[in-house]
């Protein structure tokens, strides 16, 4: 019996370090990247990184100045096409359609999700580039674009529908059409999921270097309106990391060190407005 | 005109009520709304089968009988929440008014019927947001506040929140919520008030206070209570309607149908020997 209980106690006790060891072990390598990054990265950003161009070949110096404007305007794109559509085809699977259609569109946005992001670039470059002959922010951010609908979609379906059904009839109850309904109780109870929904995709696409090789292709220079090729941060690490120059490789890490920063501080900010929202109409 | 086909449901509307008592009572009644002949179905399963009755203005009426009976489905149709149900397919006449509601704009026939659910669901708002949610919707012209005010007098609750008007309605007990979720039904002035087991979830105390506020607001509109306990339909209702299966089987003044009933099924309900 005593016998017994031990080795119950020793499973038990086997069981529980396991799972915190694993559960060290992802999160070290997390801690890995991030400490890498920012050991590599931290010693190589300047400020001239994000004021200046790229320096021509050959010379040291220069920054992504080019990269960075460029990443902020293919996301901007990007969010006016992927978000809107997501989030309105969400109330539309999550409110209205049918068990059928709703089976349908879910399916064909996880496919979607699934697909290579190369593939996504390919479908953008048939679409934006060849038939303007040329390559332009307009086509990278149409390729994140469409990148972003399902993500958005399907997690901000999920939180539509997690939505209790009790508060969709209250408001019924008191008259409120079907889309008042919407609009009033429900997007507002789910409000902070679909934000953290948006925010995820933002991130997803931030670091997509595949769709905007032949999309939006890169640019050494300023890249005016929106109809030019266009420097963007991920392909612009992606060229400097292959590169034989050691100064280009520490422009890389930078690159990447910014890229994770910009995408931390859009999270932060994003959270610090929603809680204040949130305790002010709590107070 | 509202006997029923079936020779198993004796029903004992007021207007042709059997004894003394209630067409004494009947002679002064006037019904708010009038069901007739309603059958229920979800997808191809029947629920109500051939449902007759009266909801007598500014009186309390129940729907007792035991779970599945289809009391909250019948209480759902008069403001017709059952079109949220995929499948649902009502046949039959209801009347508000002398209007049938079936041909009515939906909005607007749930804004003068409100209803109440089972369990508290104030809004992720404000109490006063709550409150305010139903007159806004519906574009009231009248000062806002002072609805919000008088709805959560009528509802006993505005001594309790009157200080806090704008935290959140999830800061308040399960009891105080549900009498915010009846405060909410009010600021539209419905003319008929639906409550479907709004005690189930609370507590002794909640209940009785809200026990003792709907015998206090059938002076502002009609009430019709679905509840699944008895002593709670005996104290409150004027009339009960005991539904057995989808069908109802006997409908009286509620004092009448809890001393005498008039079939053996309700005596046994009543009598706690099912249900």
């Amino acid at each position: 019996m005593s016998a017994r209980l031990r080795w119950r106690k020793f499973v038990s006790a086997f069981m529980l370090s396991m799972t915190g060891v694993c559960a060290a072990v992802a999160v070290s390598a997390l801690f890995l990247i991030l400490s890498y990054l920012v050991y590599h990265g931290g010693t190589s950003v300047s400020w001239t990184f994000f004021t200046r161009l790229p320096a021509p070949v050959g010379e040291a110096g220069g920054g992504m100045s080019n990269a960075i404007v460029g990443s902020a305007k293919l996301l901007l794109l990007a969010t006016l096409i992927g978000v809107p559509i997501g989030f309105f085809g969400a109330i539309y699977l999550a409110e209205f359609s049918g068990s059928t259609t709703a089976f349908v569109v879910r399916y064909a946005a996880d496919l979607l999700n699934g697909v290579p992001s190369i593939v996504i670039g390919i479908f953008a470059y048939t679409l934006a580039v060849l038939p303007f002959k040329h390559f332009s922010t307009l086509a990278g951010g149409f390729a994140l674009g469409v990148m972003m609908i399902p993500i958005t979609l399907r997690s901000t379906e999920e939180f539509l529908r997690s939505v209790p059904n009790p508060l969709r009839e209250g408001a019924m109850a008191l008259g409120a059409s079907k889309w008042k309904t919407i609009a009033t109780v429900i997007v507002p109870s789910a409000y902070r999921g679909i934000l953290t929904a948006v925010l995820l995709a933002f991130a997803r696409v931030a670091g997509e270097t595949a769709p905007l090789l032949f999309t939006a292709l890169g640019n050494r220079f300023w890249s005016p309106g929106w109809n030019q090729p266009t420097a963007s941060l991920p392909v612009a690490i992606y060229n400097y990391a292959i590169s034989p120059y050691e100064d280009w490789h520490r422009q890389a890490w930078a690159g990447g060190l910014v890229l994770l920063g910009l995408i931390l501080v859009i999270n932060i900010v994003a959270r610090g407005i929603l809680a204040r929202g949130i305790s002010v109409s709590r107070t | 005109m509202h006997a029923s086909v079936r020779p198993a449901v004796s029903v004992n509307l007021p207007p042709i009520g059997t004894n003394t008592a209630a067409r004494e009572s009947a002679a002064a009644l006037t019904m708010r709304m009038t069901v007739s002949k309603v059958n229920f179905f979800y997808g191809s399963k029947q629920t109500l089968f051939d449902i007759s009755m009266g909801i007598a203005t500014n009186k309390v009426t129940a729907l007792i009988g035991p779970s599945g009976c289809g009391k909250s489905t019948l209480l759902r149709t008069l403001n017709r929440m059952h079109e949220t149900v995929r499948g649902a397919r009502l046949e039959g006449e209801i009347l508000l008014d002398g209007k049938n509601i079936l041909s009515q704009d939906v909005t607007s026939l749930r804004r003068r019927v409100g209803m109440v659910f089972q369990r508290p669901n104030p809004f992720p708002k404000s109490i006063f947001e709550n409150v305010a949610y139903g007159p806004r919707i519906n574009g009231s012209k009248a000062p806002i506040a002072e609805c919000v005010e008088k709805s959560l007098r009528r509802a006993a609750l505005w001594d309790e929140v009157k200080d806090h008007l704008h935290k959140s309605a999830y800061e308040l007990s399960g009891g105080q919520q549900q009498r915010l979720c009846i405060a909410r039904a009010l600021a539209v002035d419905p003319e008929v008030l639906l409550l479907d087991e709004p005690c189930s979830a609370l507590d002794p105390i909640s209940t009785a206070k809200i026990e003792e506020l709907l015998v206090q607001l059938k002076d502002l509109c009609t009430i019709v209570t679905v509840t699944h306990n008895m002593q709670q339909a005996a104290r409150v209702s004027d009339f009960t309607a005991f539904l057995l299966i989808g069908q109802l089987i006997e409908f009286s003044p509620t004092p009448q149908l809890f001393t005498t009933p008039g079939d053996p099924r309700t005596e046994a309900y009543i009598t706690g020997r099912f249900g």
